[in-house]
């Protein structure tokens, strides 16, 4: 989904904090991508070196943690793993899980110097 | 590059624009420019400047060229100061200047138990200021960079890659709830009968509500023409590479079209069921159009979306006899992604099924001047509770 975009997004949050900062360099930017988050990893490290080239972030590294997924079961009344959003619940089949993990995506953190 | 979708500068048209503009500076420096900003804007309105460099001479004789990064208001053609600039320069006259230093240090030793330390210092020196009128806040923190040490260090950010959507979203939403205006965002993939609706919604309602429509594609005009063809003002935003509308976009669409207090802003997003459920564009509700002519299983290909929408109107019913659709199907798998969905089935040809969905539209226009009448209700009370404690004293 857009990955492009997502790129994007982060190269300016980091590239405003690096400013901010006074950096001369980012050496690695850290990301949280829910598994649940419609979000394609390997796509969005292709596209951030692609909108990174020439920037203050160019040839940083992308770490990308991952978080699992988690719902909570309306039917089981419990936290659930959650493998796909709007998905069943692994315990009882059930469509009523409301995704509670899983859904960020979100900067965490650069490393500048 | 647009702050949200990464197409180019440029490549976003917002119909009428363009334009070459002067600055008068404090100091009296007078500046041309010509904007390239990809979301134009009215004059006088608040707006954003992309990254520009711009040459200009001070009233001292100093001249210097930096790059802008102001995001600020500013009444055109009046008289104003710029501020956050980011520029180290030394002034020929000799200028004093204020600034702000901050040092960082990062260093990691072992004891017994190994662990990390981070410092961070700020210190301001505010400097007398000089003659020449200049106003400089320096260079900003940890620009005082040390030769020799290394200064790598972890920066905490916390924040979500759509924030600066967001950002734009909220505030779209806050003007549109102070004037008490009802906005929907229509979604839809390409060819689900989006225009169509719009038209005939806007027919049956335009004796009853003022209405401005926000038309987005990735080119041409033709559905705005469409839209101004009902006798209500539309707006056409094109996207150019983008796929779909952001808050910045429509923020800037509202600005232009200045609807009215207790009107009804419908925003037609680009045909595209995938990117436009991520972008929140102040909206109160997003409305998904599945048409008859599509799968059954389109809310569970595309479940973003209609999880996303509050509303699904499943449109082209008037060619359900000809078709071997399950609607009830459609409804269901809709309702799997998204339980509380209200689901309406019309036919935009025929009207049928339509006074359902205009009903709605009506209800959420007097709950939008309700929670308008409670903002100014609860204003009052507070200015009332202010003038009782300025008689107390």
């Amino acid at each position: 989904m857009h990955e492009m975009s997502l790129a994007e997004g982060v190269l300016q949050l980091v590239e405003d904090t690096a400013a901010r900062e006074g950096a001369q360099r980012v050496k690695t930017v850290v990301l949280e991508i829910g598994r649940l988050s419609s979000v394609e990893p390997a796509a969005l490290s292709f596209c951030f070196e692609a909108v990174t080239h020439g920037s203050i972030a160019a040839g940083a590294t992308l770490e990308i943690v991952d978080v699992p997924g988690a719902g909570w079961c309306m039917q089981c009344a419990a936290t659930v793993p959650m493998t796909e959003l709007f998905g069943a619940c692994p315990q009882c089949g059930s469509h009523q899980v409301q995704a509670t993990g899983g859904t960020e995506m979100r900067v965490r953190e650069i490393e500048i110097e | 590059m647009c702050t949200v979708c990464g197409c180019a500068p440029g490549e976003v048209k917002i119909e009428g624009d363009g334009h070459v503009h002067a600055h008068v500076h404090a100091d009296g420096t007078v500046h041309v420019h010509a904007h390239d900003h990809h979301h134009p804007h009215g004059h006088g309105g608040e707006h954003d400047h992309a990254h520009h460099a711009h040459p200009h001479t001070h009233a001292d004789g100093t001249m210097h060229s930096h790059d802008h990064d102001h995001d600020h208001a500013h009444a055109h053609g009046e008289t104003h100061d710029h501020h956050h600039h980011d520029h180290p320069h030394t002034h020929a006259d000799g200028t004093t200047h204020s600034h702000d230093h901050a040092h960082a240090h990062g260093h990691d030793h072992t004891h017994a138990a190994s662990h990390d330390h981070a410092h961070e210092h700020a210190h301001s020196h505010p400097h007398a200021p000089g003659v020449g009128g200049d106003l400089d806040y320096g260079t900003g923190p940890a620009r005082a960079h040390v030769p020799g040490m290394s200064q790598a260090r972890m920066v905490q950010i916390e924040q979500d890659i759509l924030s600066k959507n967001n950002t734009y979203a909220r505030a779209n939403r806050r003007w549109f709830d102070e004037r008490g205006i009802f906005a929907l965002n229509l979604v839809s993939s390409p060819g689900s009968g989006k225009t169509t609706l719009l038209c005939k919604t806007i027919a049956q309602l335009k004796g009853e509500l003022v209405i401005n429509v926000v038309e987005g594609d990735q080119q041409t005009a033709n559905d705005a023409e469409r839209i101004r063809a009902t006798g209500v003002p539309a707006l056409q935003i094109n996207t150019g590479k983008g796929c779909h509308l952001d808050g910045h976009m429509v923020g800037h669409a509202v600005e232009r079209l200045k609807p009215a207090d207790h009107s009804l802003f419908l925003i037609e997003n680009v045909g595209n069921l995938v990117c436009p459920a991520a972008f929140d564009l102040g909206e109160h509700h997003k409305v998904a159009i599945l048409s008859v002519t599509e799968g059954e299983d389109k809310p569970l290909k595309y479940p973003d979306m209609f999880a996303a929408a509050d509303v699904m109107l499943l449109n082209k019913c008037d060619l359900l006899p000809y078709l071997q659709f399950d609607a009830d199907l459609a409804e269901a798998n809709a309702r799997r992604v998204n339980p509380k969905l209200v689901v309406f089935r019309v036919s935009a040809t025929t009207g049928e099924g339509m006074a359902a969905w205009l009903d709605w539209i009506r209800q959420g226009l007097k709950a939008q001047a309700a929670k308008q009448s409670a903002t100014v209700d609860e204003l009052k009370a507070r200015i009332a509770e202010l003038e009782r404690a300025l008689a107390a004293r």
